[in-house]
């Protein structure tokens, strides 16, 4: 087991190496020239500013050469600066860090609670039509694109019903609170400001249903295999025996021990959030990394997009590490050595 | 499911016709006629003028008109010639390339297996979207790049997966009495390894075509994919977002990828379940 983990540590900074690297190449070997973007179409014809604007952000240096200065760069947190903003792109991605990382986590929290729900229901009437309700809701989830989920809850929730407001993140008519951790949920209970909170925690609903509606699916499913799994037991038995209740099995028995293998499911889950949030913050006006990445990716900003694409896979690793290692902690059965060979 | 198995099992169908097999295959079926027999029946040209702007649904337009006066309902159909032609040469490109690595990989071992698999290893450390943005950023925008890049993205599963077979059947007893036998390695392959892997591969690659069409979509709606006029769903819900109030635009393309997407996922649930009996 510890071989296991230590062999997966090792490899991590490999691996991140690669991604480093592919990225790199990526937006190195682009159809359109990235100084179009920097100094705009009508320049282009300009020698004098061509040759400026190619010193100034290192492109008439080799590629080995510019790929040495970045990993150099990358060492001290230096990303480049974006072509766009003009501002380093270490310090736009950590600007919209919290907001992306503040929705991703409302969606976990409301995928998991509807996931765990629909699957305490769909093992309890097990190929009944709760069962099959659960499932197709599920499915759907998986099914619907969010972009136009996202459409759709905004003109019925927003536009019809007037219940809920539009995209942004906190109300048009509030200013955004003193920065403390960057979550405006937490940010205004700190400041103390109880119309701002509720004006937060009502901007993220929306997004977070949509996107937490994804995932859904994926933990229901988990749910629903692992309850079956546990309510086959003998102590269920037992305690069925007993005279236990019908919601005390189900809940106090059955579910803490369905959880465990539920847990690690939450991990697999993230790469379905990050797709998710992309498209996500793009329908509802969200200021976070996935917004940024598309920007980028329509500016042919490829300082930012290179960010972007690193920072998104060294979370993505990460995040796959602890879901193995958790997987294998929980689960005595599973042989990590095998996996760790595949 | 299993008690519409069982009750389909009375009317004698195929074990595998289970409900939501038949269903997917309803789905997905009708979307393929679609596909072939549109450009005889539809009702006006997916790209020309058609009526006025911004007509709400109505007798003459189903699903109304859009900024530039198409009819939506006519374009809806004819997206589907886009999405599930590109899906499946995506799938089918990322199978053949993604099977034909994974079978060298686990035949051959060593080197070429670490090389093989240190690659795979790195492009999956990607999320799927982003290396797919990056890689069409890069080639430029279009829907022939989007599927290069959406190639990229999956065939390392392939890899992966056949490389996994490979090993597992290697193991087997014929495999070693044809190599004692003094079988060539290339006629061991072919003949006694690879006609028991490709099941998996199938049912995977049914559930993949659904978030190959969702992800095409996708990527069309950031703007890297199909390119205007071009009727693609992904596209037109992007207009839609721009034209919110008129929310019949988007409205006809969600509604096609939300149901051409669900019943590839019906399709393939169903054949999980036949396969794992851990789901039922």
């Amino acid at each position: 087991m510890l071989a296991y983990i230590a062999r997966r540590l090792i490899a991590m900074p490999l691996l991140l190496l690669g991604v480093i690297t592919v990225a790199f190449l990526l937006s190195h070997f682009t159809s359109a020239d990235p100084l179009t973007s920097i100094i705009g179409e009508r320049q282009m014809n300009n020698p004098a500013v061509v040759e400026a604007a190619r010193a100034r952000w290192g492109l008439d240096r080799s590629l080995p050469e510019q790929y040495l200065v970045y990993l150099k760069n990358l060492l001290t947190g230096d990303f480049g600066t974006s072509f766009r903003t003009r501002q380093p792109v270490a310090q736009d991605l950590l600007v919209r860090l919290p907001a992306t990382l503040e929705l991703v986590i409302a969606a976990m929290i409301v995928g998991t609670v509807f996931g765990v729900a629909l699957g305490v229901i769909a093992a309890r009437f097990q190929n009944r039509t709760p069962d099959n309700l659960a499932r197709l809701f599920a499915l759907f989830g998986s099914s619907v694109p969010v972009f136009w989920s996202g459409l759709v809850v905004l003109f019925i929730f927003s536009v019809q019903l007037g219940w809920l407001p539009g995209p942004g993140r906190i109300g048009s008519r509030m200013s955004a609170p003193e920065l403390v951790t960057g979550f405006y949920t937490i940010d205004t209970l700190v400041a103390g400001d109880w119309a701002g909170f509720r004006s937060a925690l009502a901007q993220l609903v929306l997004p977070a249903s949509v996107l937490g509606w994804t995932v859904t699916g994926i933990v229901s499913r988990m749910v629903r295999a692992s309850m079956l799994d546990v309510l086959g037991q003998e102590y269920i038995l037992a305690a069925r025996a007993k005279g236990a209740g019908q919601l005390r099995i189900l809940f106090h028995h059955a579910l803490r021990n369905a959880m465990l293998p539920t847990l690690t499911i939450l991990g697999f889950s993230f790469a379905y959030l990050i797709t998710g949030a992309i498209l996500t913050e793009t329908i509802f006006s969200w200021p976070g990394i996935g917004s940024y990445a598309v920007s980028a990716a329509r500016g042919l900003d490829h300082p930012a997009i290179i960010g972007v694409t690193i920072v998104g896979g060294a979370a993505f690793l990460i995040t796959n590490l602890l879901t193995d290692i958790a997987y294998a902690l929980v689960d005595p059965r599973v042989k990590i050595g095998a996996r760790a060979t595949a | 499911m299993s008690d519409v198995a069982h009750r389909s099992r009375q009317f004698a169908l195929p074990h595998w016709a289970t409900l939501p097999v038949i269903l997917g295959g309803f789905i997905v079926g009708a979307w393929i006629v679609i596909g072939f027999t549109v450009p005889f029946w539809a009702p006006y040209d997916p790209t020309m003028l058609a009526g006025m702007r911004f007509l709400p649904p109505g007798a003459e337009h189903w699903l109304g008109t859009d900024a530039l006066g198409r009819d939506v309902f006519t374009r809806t159909l004819y997206g589907v010639r886009h999405s599930l032609p590109i899906a499946a040469a995506v799938i089918v490109c990322a199978v053949v390339i993604g099977c034909t690595l994974g079978a060298i990989a686990g035949f051959v071992g060593g080197l070429v297996d670490e090389a093989i698999m240190r690659l795979v290893d790195v492009t999956l450390s990607f999320p799927p979207i982003l290396l797919a943005m990056a890689v069409t950023a890069a080639l430029g925008p279009g829907l022939g790049n989007a599927a290069i890049a959406m190639v990229i993205v999956w065939w390392p599963i392939y890899a992966r997966l056949m490389r996994a077979q490979v090993l597992a059947v290697r193991e087997r007893e014929h495999v070693e009495a044809a190599i004692a036998s003094g079988a060539r390695p290339s006629r061991v392959l072919f003949k006694h390894i690879l006609p028991l892997c490709w099941s998996p591969i199938i049912v995977n690659a049914t559930m993949d075509f659904g978030q190959v069409i969702l992800l095409a979509a996708s990527l069309s709606f950031i703007g890297l994919g199909a390119v205007p006029p071009t009727p693609e769903w992904g596209q037109m819900i992007s207009d839609g977002a721009l034209h919110f109030y008129r929310w019949w635009i988007a409205a006809g393309p969600g509604l096609a990828i939300l149901t051409i997407v669900l019943g590839f996922n019906f399709l393939g649930d169903g054949l999980r379940d036949l396969l794992d009996p851990r789901s039922k």
